[in-house]
């Protein structure tokens, strides 16, 4: 990649970060040139973000239903899923997954809400609710 | 509160571990460029870990696992350092506060998720995001985070949890300096090694999910995508996609880091083939490149989904790739 093809395309998601990247001087040497973003990093960055939403999305009607607990609400909207939260918090992933289940969650004693309410960066009762809207 | 700044100076890389390496060597008096630094430090590969999962998603790594280059340049050019984790977070603190007290910058892993001075559409779960603290104004610490254009500040609180959060290479507070910095650094044997090295891992890895076998898995993977699946597939295709562009590699997932190493490398060495090997890399890099738009577009459907044609851009990437590490182990000894 030559310096004059380092694409400027500019990522809102970056909020005006530029990134570093390496490409080829007019004497073929290799130098740092900032990049304001890409097309295809644009597509896949949303990608993502857009799939997250997605699931905390389903996760809050399901909630709402009372078909799951705010846990997985909490857990989706962190970006995190099964395995990464029962990392974060020391617990088998069996137990996250039975924690998802609304009865379950309920019957936690406050010892283990606070472990999940620490992981995921909440206060007790901001793990027990979600909200109404999206 | 103290206020506590020291003079650093900070300097965009594309990648934040070799980058933070580059930068307190820099602090050391000894200039080496973050291109040396990766490729000294052996931070190139291709990797591909399905029974990692990363959301969902296999782990497909273009470099080696953290630390690993801090370690390949304390092992090569004898630069001793100093690692420090914590059982506690008080202690972490505390030592921290203590070296700057002291004067010193020091290298610190942390997540990037929960880091408020990244856009918040870029904040992912990994662990093992490395940054330079240099200094604490009241509560605030001053942070040479090398992805960034510019330093950034970061409360207390915020960076803590950073550096203390739990999982999967969780960081345990990790703090690391240089604690001796040979007067005269040996490059020429270091780059020899480091060369082999890498070559070796890409050429003749025992396991074939490693080197350019791993790439080649991959593609004969792509090609076998379920077409009823496409969704899915997708998901995987961006996956790939991010991690080659996204997670600050320079371009091409290092490639074009390990190409600027190599130029580096030949005027180092007096070895003028290695410029021309450079060349050689920079064009498989910029078919990863082409790659990445293609997959991308089809990811949004601006391109017709066929993975056939994916698959076959990838298996020329691998051809290249091989050429490429053999010709640097027949020529570099």
């Amino acid at each position: 990649m030559k310096t004059t093809d380092v694409p400027q395309y500019a990522v809102k998601a970056y909020m005006g970060l530029g990134k570093a990247l390496y490409a080829l001087d007019d004497a073929g040497n290799y130098t740092l040139v900032r990049s304001a973003g890409w097309e295809a990093e644009e597509i896949v960055l949303s990608q993502a973000v857009v799939e997250c939403e997605r699931l905390t999305e389903i996760a809050r009607v399901r909630v709402a239903n009372g078909e799951s607990s705010p846990l997985e609400y909490h857990m989706y909207r962190n970006r995190m899923d099964v395995v990464v939260l029962a990392q974060s918090t020391r617990l088998f992933r069996w137990q996250v997954r039975r924690h998802l289940r609304p009865k379950p969650f309920a019957g936690l004693p406050t010892r283990t809400r606070k472990r999940y309410a620490d992981a995921l960066g909440l206060s007790l009762e901001e793990l027990c609710t979600v909200p109404v809207d999206p | 509160m103290t206020g506590l700044d020291i003079a650093f100076d900070h300097q965009q890389s594309a990648h934040c571990e070799s980058g933070v390496v580059s930068g307190l060597l820099r602090e050391c008096g000894t200039a080496l460029s973050e291109a040396m630094v990766f490729g000294i430090g052996s931070g190139l590969t291709f990797a591909y870990l399905p029974f990692i999962s990363l959301g969902g998603q296999p782990l497909i790594s273009y470099r080696m696992p953290p630390r690993s280059i801090v370690r390949g340049i304390s092992k090569r050019l004898g630069v001793r350092m100093r690692y420090q984790t914590f059982g506690s977070v008080d202690a972490g603190t505390r030592a921290l506060d203590d070296h700057l007290a002291a004067g010193r910058i020091v290298g610190v892993q942390t997540s990037v998720f929960w880091l408020p001075y990244f856009p918040p559409d870029m904040r992912f779960h990994f662990n093992a995001h490395n940054l330079i603290v240099y200094g604490k104004r009241g509560n605030t610490y001053l942070i040479s985070d090398p992805v960034f254009e510019h330093p950034v500040d970061c409360d207390a609180e915020s960076l803590a949890r950073a550096r203390f959060v739990k999982g999967a290479l969780a960081p345990h507070g990790l703090l690391y300096y240089p604690t001796h910095v040979p007067a005269r650094l040996a490059l020429v044997p270091a780059i020899r090694q480091a060369i082999r090295f890498t070559t070796g891992m890409m050429l003749h890895s025992p396991i074939p999910l490693i080197g350019v076998r791993g790439i080649r898995l991959v593609a004969r993977k792509i090609r076998r995508l379920d077409v009823r699946q496409h969704d899915r597939n997708k998901l995987l295709l961006g996956h790939i996609v991010r991690m080659q562009e996204e997670i600050g590699t320079g371009g091409a997932g290092f490639r074009f880091l390990y190409a600027a190493f190599l130029q580096e490398a030949a005027q180092v060495t007096g070895q003028q083939v290695l410029s021309d090997i450079a060349g050689q890399l920079t064009a498989a890099g910029d078919e990863w490149r082409q790659f990445a738009l293609l997959c991308a577009r089809m990811c949004k459907d601006r391109e017709a989904i066929d993975y056939e044609r994916l698959s076959d851009i990838m298996l020329g990437i691998a051809d290249r790739e091989r050429a490429v590490y053999r010709r640097l182990r027949r020529d570099v000894r």
